[in-house]
């Protein structure tokens, strides 16, 4: 069997609010293996984003071990997070979390921007990734001009812009009518299945979350149920 | 991809977010500008005040000693230390004519009397002098002739006017010859002086010259006020003014008289009007700390409206220094701008002010401008630290929680 992409061992996560601790993940184990689609759901407060963001490297957990890709992530430095942040994990919002005085291009080019990309090498993967996302037109707007489902669109092109292995989705419908949702989450599933990344969707909505392969729910910061299939 | 971002694409990144807010950015490099402004305009002023005082002192030409009564080490302290010096005195100025590579002496009183010529009378300044005060004042004669070298005593009753004097009492007549009454005692007019102007707002035409033996009679004196000394071009100022201290003190027995060197002047002169400047850009720069607190302000809130925008970085893989480089290049960009505005719309005032008014003593000093550049950036920089730190330091998954 392969190496899992996420290895999760006794994952804790907790938060001092005033006088109480308050454990938003609770001892999880969690192997997710490449190119596994998989929907985190749950109520509200049962964890999802506070897992999804210790898995995102986001976040670092209270105790209990991390290896990514099979490495120890416990205990690397700030800096070293973030160099595999940028190189190895694309993110997707529920806010889309797009620079709103940038262009969809530049929003797109943005991480290869940050690694130090070459401008022309920058261009050409941007150009080629708008194509993709059927967004060549609206290269040169503004997020302020264009719909949900656009916006969408180019974070999932700026998430898949430095070809990660692990794509995160908080909510990615949260945000978008019905139909624009569906052709989210219609493209996140052909972006899985075609380049084989691994894709990992927290949800309220039980239509999408029901889509995924694996399915998580979780309950007051642990792993209820984890159903396959 | 393990490089780090490009200082090209960091500062792409900064003037995209400076230009997109293009009322407030404008007006916080509006404040950096005006102290920009503020230092180049005032030590232009101030450089132009100093050249123009110093142009003001040199006009006599600097092969010039001083030599007044009483003993002081600064000036403006001879009349606290004055009634124990003997005076100096017309036999001093003769003696001095002997020091060897002296050119000319001139000894000087001035006072006030009323000069008459007919109907016509006027108030106004009297030099006693000597002979040799065109050469040494650099002084021309319009017509006529200057006193005639009679001796600093006993000389014959001979006046010159000033050329504003002439004007005054004759308009375009003939003056020589005539008879002018100055005081109590009369004298004849054998030249007229052209015009020299101002000096430091003494006008040097509204004079009469005459003998100083005669002007110590009139005004009572017991010594003269000044003995003026000039010295060949060639020689060593050191060296006169030592031969002329000697002599002096071989006179008087002790040092109760002062050298005033033109160098010296001019030292103390340059140093005076230093502060001066100093003084001016200081004030100039106090606009500028404003200015800094303008780019403080304005990166503080920048911050904590793109806190969201820094979580979004943090989370594509900026590392906390990457997050400080955006925003201290973001503020070093305003400071550059605000510098660059000041400048051109300094520049562009002095121009304008030296083309409307051509006497105004203005002197760009490039040394600042360039300087005022730097520090303008720095400024920038030195304003965003803070609000950069505190971007740096947000928690990226507090930071994308913001919005």
């Amino acid at each position: 069997m392969a190496v899992p992409v996420i290895e999760l061992r006794g994952i804790t996560r907790r938060f001092v609010l005033g006088d109480s601790v308050v454990k938003a993940v609770d001892g999880i184990d969690l192997d997710i293996g490449p190119g596994e689609y998989l929907s985190i759901m749950g109520p509200s407060g049962s964890g999802k984003s506070s897992l999804l963001n210790l898995v995102a490297l986001l976040d670092r957990p209270s105790s209990g071990s991390y290896r990514f890709e099979g490495r120890d992530v416990t205990a690397l430095d700030d800096d070293e997070l973030a160099a595999l942040r940028r190189d190895s994990i694309g993110f997707i919002f529920q806010f889309f979390h797009l620079v709103p005085r940038l262009t969809a291009a530049a929003n797109v080019e943005l991480p290869l921007t940050l690694a130090g990309v070459a401008p022309a090498e920058r261009r050409e993967r941007v150009a080629t990734m708008l194509a993709a996302m059927d967004l060549a037109d609206r290269a040169h707007h503004r997020p302020a001009e264009l719909s949900g489902g656009q916006r969408q669109r180019v974070a999932i092109a700026r998430a898949m812009i430095a070809e990660p292995r692990l794509l995160l989705a908080d909510e990615p419908t949260g945000n978008l009518d019905s139909h624009s949702g569906a052709q989210v989450v219609e493209l996140l599933e052909g972006l899985q299945q075609d380049r084989g990344i691994t894709l990992i969707v927290v949800t309220h909505d039980a239509a999408i979350g029901r889509r995924a392969q694996r399915r998580l729910r979780l309950v007051d910061g642990r792993v209820e149920s984890d159903e396959r299939g | 991809m393990s490089t780090a971002m490009r200082a090209v694409d960091r500062l792409c990144f900064a003037w995209s977010a400076v230009s997109g807010q293009r009322l407030r950015s404008g007006l916080t490099v509006l404040g950096i500008a005006v102290g920009i402004l503020a230092v180049v305009l005032l030590t232009a002023v101030g450089e132009g005040v100093r050249r123009f005082v110093l142009g003001e002192f040199t006009q006599f030409g600097t092969n010039i000693v001083g030599v007044q009564p009483g003993k002081n080490t600064t000036f403006g302290m001879s009349g606290a230390t004055i009634s124990s010096v003997r005076p100096l005195t017309v036999d001093d100025a003769a003696a001095l004519t002997r020091v060897p590579a002296v050119t000319a002496v001139v000894p000087v009183i001035q006072g006030n009397a009323e000069v008459e010529s007919g109907a016509r009378a006027r108030r106004t300044t009297v030099f006693g002098v000597g002979a040799d005060m065109p050469a040494v004042w650099r002084m021309t004669v319009a017509s006529g002739s200057f006193l005639p070298d009679d001796g600093f005593t006993n000389a014959r009753p001979f006046v010159v006017l000033g050329q504003r004097m002439y004007r005054e009492l004759y308009g375009d007549d003939n003056a020589l010859g005539e008879r002018v009454r100055i005081g109590n005692d009369r004298f004849r007019v054998i030249g007229v002086m052209a015009s020299k102007g101002q000096m430091l707002g003494f006008d040097l035409d509204d004079t009469v010259f005459i003998p100083v033996g005669r002007a110590t009679e009139m005004f009572d004196r017991e010594g003269v006020m000044e003995i003026d000394v000039t010295y060949a071009e060639d020689e060593p100022s050191a060296q006169v003014v030592r031969d002329i201290e000697r002599l002096l003190l071989a006179r008087h027995g002790q040092v109760d008289f002062t050298l005033i060197t033109q160098d010296k002047m001019l030292d103390v002169l340059g140093d005076i009007l230093d502060i001066l400047t100093a003084g001016v850009a200081a004030i100039g720069a106090i606009s500028l700390v404003v200015g800094a607190f303008g780019i403080a302000t304005i990166m503080t809130i920048a911050v904590s409206e793109r806190t969201a925008e820094v979580g979004l970085l943090r989370a594509l893989g900026a590392r906390r220094s990457d997050i400080l480089r955006i925003f201290l290049v973001e503020s070093a960009v305003l400071g550059a701008a605000g510098g660059a505005v000041g400048v051109a719309v300094a520049l562009a005032l002095v121009g304008a002010a030296r083309t409307l008014v051509p006497g105004l003593p203005l002197a760009v000093l490039w040394p600042f401008v360039g300087g005022a550049l730097v520090v303008s950036i720095v400024i920038g920089i030195g304003a965003g630290l803070l609000p950069a730190a505190r971007a740096a330091r947000l928690d990226p998954v507090e930071a994308l929680r913001a919005e």
